[in-house]
């Protein structure tokens, strides 16, 4: 195995170049540490297995009375509305009683509680959207080495559906089709890590040098326009460094991986529609694409919407859409609760236990894919009929890699919801001494589930 | 100036300065000489209305949209040329997506987009299938660098895809990549596609900013160069980049005078490529994106489908384009007019019967289908999956025709009267009356239900309905103190209303100049509606004098230590997620 110190002083570059000249020729790249160690806990190089940040997102919250399990600590009880989690509930810690803050902001319906729980901040209209969510924060730490920093993908169709966003006129769009996130991640441009040797491509090589011109265009345009512009710009510009990036990256051997294998396309797209089985299905197809995803070290980040805030999913033959289900359905005087509104919600969360359970699924080094993942679910509201953000419910899955416990109930006493997301950002390294604004603003993380 | 004889200037500019591109006076008449004007509804020569002297804009940075990148390469490239890109949304804005343009970023994950998007429309404009009729010149050797054959593909194409030409140093630089990736690749179309693919994701082709040049006359004001008017006259009227003649006409300086400007507009409004344009901007008015992710409960309505929502959107457009353009007539003719278009699958819910594909379909006098509110594009998109909405219909009839804004639903509603599970309130009335009897939610719905119920006539699918759960359906209700008995009333009373128009002008001048309207714009939107008006509310007409318009060209400089688009954003209508969905 050739040691990394011994090619540094040659050039990437200048290496696959003079390879090039010629015929094009298989290269054995160092391997790096693509071997685990013995233990099967890291490469053999000693860097650890890659972290990777998730989040899921569904809306309208849940009914307390069946929602919030009694028991807080380990060994927590499933209520109606958490039951179809009983398969993964070790996986999966449970937050509640934890409050999103809006202070002197109106309480904008369906919209005030995600964006706290995802930025930290209470919006003051409905357009606005403060910061940037904690997918980009976190990508920004343990993402920039893959190949997409961050992915958005939605199993409601919509691609207005996101929930990640750089700033409010930035937003990531959401992928909400199987087949265009198959082509997206393993068409064109995909590397299979496990491929045997490894040809450099002089096309690659070719259309990188392409990047320098176009980056010099960008120094051109800048010059005429206004300030605001040019940090429009300057987003671009970082978009193009990006680009060389993973250029770069194409140009070397990647790792192999072993848990990564070849993902086949789906056959074709779910049919339009927003049905709950439908939406069940658009779910899991981009949920398995994704796991593969990460497996295959794509992308360290992503985030999936099973709906949108405003949850508009059907329940055949109903005429009230989720959303309005919740405002317009009367309580069942012996439930105690609104049935149909519940009905929506327990879909969801078969859907998230579907979600925990493909990671939990898939093997890597001596444990899974959940291991070495921290997935942070959150939605809009708690109790959706009168747009409460007040016990905003949210849910983590996974050890991150041993820094999670896993399996516990937090009652988080009515602090701020936003300490579930930034116990999940120092765990990742964010180097973060609060997160949030006003009241949102924490220091402080939910000590009960650190390791 | 030097282009228009120095008679003409003289006579009729004598009381002003600087006429051109700006006004100075209220009104600039110019008389132009005669020309074969194809818009409008006169042969005589049109005059140029400049409009108020102090309207500008402010200099913006546009991205382009996916519809316009795909337009604009479709023109160069040719139909052939497929792709399957996402180009994120704008954030709607002052109740355009196209305003949203002058503000949006690029993430990463855009960027991504992008280069995958360029990467595959060089691939195919290089490809062997393609070459032939796309790459004129042959190179000496496919495997082997041709500067001269790269020159000869890549600067006219840089041209139209920069919308400008490229100076010496840039053309220098494209070729010299386009040589650099032959040589490398063994391959002359390799480089040419390497070449291409950077072309196509410069900035200068994905942003589109304005130039401008100093006003020495006028302190604080600009005009946009030549180019840079050039590719906003495309952009609102075809939704595309600039074509070769209009790009001449630039080179030439035939956009520098107002004859020059007056004769462009004309043949842009004369181009087959403006149906496209209008498309676009009622597409964008109208939130058709909507549409695509319209979705019916098929055990409701089993004969809603995919080809409906299609077929619903087209109809619209259809119908549109046939009444502005082609028939050029009174814009609010549009919602009471009885011509239309069917097809097999609109017939389902017409209750008609439809040969395959589209027909002209006139409803008999009496019907209750006239006018664009009761067509299924409006009927359906405003309703809920499984039943009707009239608050929804009532809000849409507010903020997407009226430009009115509908606050947010308050967030502590009591719902408490709507749980009785046996309630007797068979229709939409009753049940709203609930909502209106509630001080809380009177304020928004006594806006949006005494609108909406004149529609509960059509289900949420757009099918007629003679009655509600067996009760019989009462539409009757008030328009801003017009009152009417059903939807045929209210369709007369949104043609009758002054702010019907008036919203058009105000979107198709945000659509025009790529940004969200100011409070100062409003003596020029004023002047736009009189224009309107005594124009006979025809479309054709509006976009010439917008076009024509001295605030066309004009922006406003900015501050120092201001962007060009500093000035605060209009605050921008409530986006229909936001706004909620309501009962």
């Amino acid at each position: 195995m050739i040691r990394t110190a011994r090619l540094a002083r040659l050039s990437r570059r200048r290496v696959l170049k003079g390879m090039l000249n010629g015929v094009a020729v298989t290269v054995g790249l160092p391997m790096l540490d693509c071997l685990l160690n013995d233990g099967g806990t890291a490469f053999a190089s000693g860097a650890p297995l890659p972290l990777r940040f998730v989040t899921w997102f569904w809306g309208l919250g849940g009914a307390s009375s069946v929602f919030v399990p009694k028991v807080t600590g380990a060994d927590y009880d499933l209520p109606e509305e958490l039951q179809p989690l009983s398969g993964v509930k070790q996986h999966v810690n449970v937050y509640t009683n934890f409050n999103a803050f809006r202070d002197s902001a109106p309480n904008l319906c369906h919209y005030t509680g995600w964006i706290v729980c995802r930025s930290g901040i209470a919006p003051l209209a409905s357009e606005d959207k403060p910061g940037e969510t904690i997918d980009v924060t976190i990508a920004r730490s343990i993402g920039r080495s893959s190949r997409f920093p961050t992915v958005m993908v939605t199993a409601n169709g919509d691609m207005r559906t996101s929930f990640s966003y750089e700033n409010a006129n930035s937003i990531n769009a959401a992928e909400p089709s199987p087949l265009n996130l198959y082509t997206r991640i393993f068409g064109p441009g995909y590397q299979d890590p496990n491929a045997e040797g490894f040809t450099p491509s002089a096309l690659v090589m070719a259309r990188k040098s392409v990047l320098s011109g176009v980056l010099d265009q960008t120094r051109e345009l800048e010059k005429v326009v206004g300030a605001e512009d040019r940090a429009r710009l300057d987003q671009y510009f970082t978009g193009l460094r990006d680009l060389e990036r993973q250029f770069d990256q194409q140009l070397t051997k990647p790792e192999p991986i072993a848990a990564c294998h070849a993902v086949a396309p789906p056959g074709q797209d779910p049919r339009p529609g927003i049905d709950a089985d439908i939406v069940a299905q658009r779910h899991r197809q981009l949920t398995d694409l994704m796991v593969m995803a990460l497996v295959c070290d794509q992308t360290r980040v992503f985030n999936m919407a099973y709906s949108a805030a405003f949850a508009s999913t059907i329940k055949p033959g109903y005429e009230k859409p989720h959303h309005t289900t919740t405002h317009e359905e009367p309580i069942d005087k012996v439930a105690g609760y609104q049935t149909v509104a519940s009905w929506f919600t327990r879909r969801a969360m078969e859907e998230f236990a579907y979600f925990v359970d493909a990671f939990s699924k898939v093997r890597e080094g001596e444990g899974t894919l959940l291991d070495n993942t921290l997935i942070y679910a959150s939605t809009d509201s708690n109790w959706a009929r009168i747009h409460s953000i007040d016990g905003i419910p949210m849910f983590t899955a996974g050890r991150a890699g041993g820094r999670m416990r896993t399996g516990i109930h937090v009652d988080g006493g009515g602090t701020a919801a936003t300490r579930v997301g930034y116990t999940a950002m120092k765990v990742f390294g964010v180097d973060a001494a609060s997160w949030g604004s006003k009241s949102n603003g924490t220091s402080s993380e939910v000590s009960e589930v650190l390791a | 100036m030097s282009h228009l004889p120095a008679n003409l200037i003289g006579r009729r500019c004598a009381r002003v300065r600087g006429l051109w591109p700006h006004a100075a006076a209220v009104v600039l008449v110019l008389l132009l000489a005669p020309l074969a004007r194809a818009a409008g509804t006169s042969a005589t020569p049109e005059p140029i209305q400049a409009g108020p002297a102090d309207a500008a804009t402010p200099a913006r940075m546009r991205l382009i949209s996916q519809e316009q990148y795909f337009n604009s390469l479709g023109y160069v490239f040719g139909p052939d040329i497929t792709v399957g890109a996402h180009f994120a949304p704008f954030r709607r804005t002052d109740g355009l997506l196209a305003s949203g343009s002058s503000s949006a970023g690029v993430t990463i994950a855009q960027m991504q987009e992008f280069q995958r998007t360029a990467n595959s429309l060089a691939e195919q404009v290089v490809s062997p299938a393609n070459r032939a009729y796309l790459v004129r010149c042959t190179p000496r050797r496919d495997t082997s660098a041709d500067r001269e054959c790269a020159r000869e593909f890549l600067l006219p194409v840089g041209r139209l895809l920069f919308r400008r030409p490229l100076d010496k140093a840039l053309a220098d630089q494209v070729v010299a990549r386009s040589v650099e990736g032959a040589n490398e690749l063994h391959d002359f179309y390799g480089g040419l596609a390497v070449a291409l693919e950077g072309l196509l994701m410069a900035p200068q082709a994905l942003f589109v900013a304005d130039r401008v040049k100093p006003d020495s006359a006028r302190p604080g004001y600009a005009r946009l160069d030549a180019f840079s008017l050039a590719s906003r006259l495309s952009f609102f009227l075809w939704n595309a980049a600039p074509d070769d003649e209009l790009l001449r006409a630039a080179e030439k300086g035939e956009l520098d005078n107002p004859n020059g400007v007056a004769k462009t507009v004309d043949r842009m409004l004369a181009s087959p490529r403006l149906e496209t344009g209008v498309r676009a901007f009622f597409d964008d008015m109208l939130r058709f994106d909507d549409l695509a992710v319209l979705a019916k409960d098929p055990g409701i309505y089993p004969t809603f489908g995919a080809e409906t929502i299609a077929d619903a959107r087209e109809q619209t457009l259809r119908t549109l384009v046939n009444q502005l353009l082609v028939k050029k007539l009174d814009y609010r003719e549009l919602f009471t007019s009885r011509d239309t278009f069917l097809s097999p699958s609109l017939a389902v819910i017409y209750d008609v019967a439809a040969p395959p594909g589209w027909t002209a379909y006139e409803s008999p006098p009496g019907s209750p289908r006239a006018g664009m509110l009761t067509q299924v594009s409006f009927l359906a998109a405003h309703a809920h999956p499984g039943r009707s909405s009239p608050t929804l219909r009532g809000k849409a009839v507010r903020e997407l025709l009226l430009c009115q804004t509908v606050p947010r639903p308050p967030p502590n509603v009591d719902f408490s009267l709507l749980e009785d599970a046996n309630s007797r309130m068979k229709t939409a009335r009753e049940r709203l009356d609930v909502h209106r009897a509630n001080p809380v939610c009177a304020g928004c719905h006594k806006l949006t239900d005494p609108i909406g119920l004149a529609f509960e006539n059509f289900d949420g699918a757009g099918e007629f309905r003679a009655t509600e759960r067996g009760a019989a359906i009462d539409s009757s209700g008030v328009l801003d103190g017009r009152n009417f008995e059903d939807l045929a009333g209210l369709s007369q009373a949104v043609h009758d209303h002054p702010q019907l128009s008036a919203c058009l002008v105000k979107r198709v001048y945000g659509w025009a100049t790529g940004g969200a309207t100011q409070p100062s714009d409003k003596p020029m939107l004023d002047w736009l509606g009189e224009r309107f008006a005594a124009d006979g509310y025809r479309l054709p007409d509006l976009l010439r004098t917008v076009a024509l318009s001295s605030a066309f060209a004009t922006v406003r400089e900015a501050e120092p230590g201001q962007t060009h688009a500093a000035a605060p954003a209009a605050r921008p209508a409530p986006e229909r997620a936001a706004g909620g969905k309501t009962p």
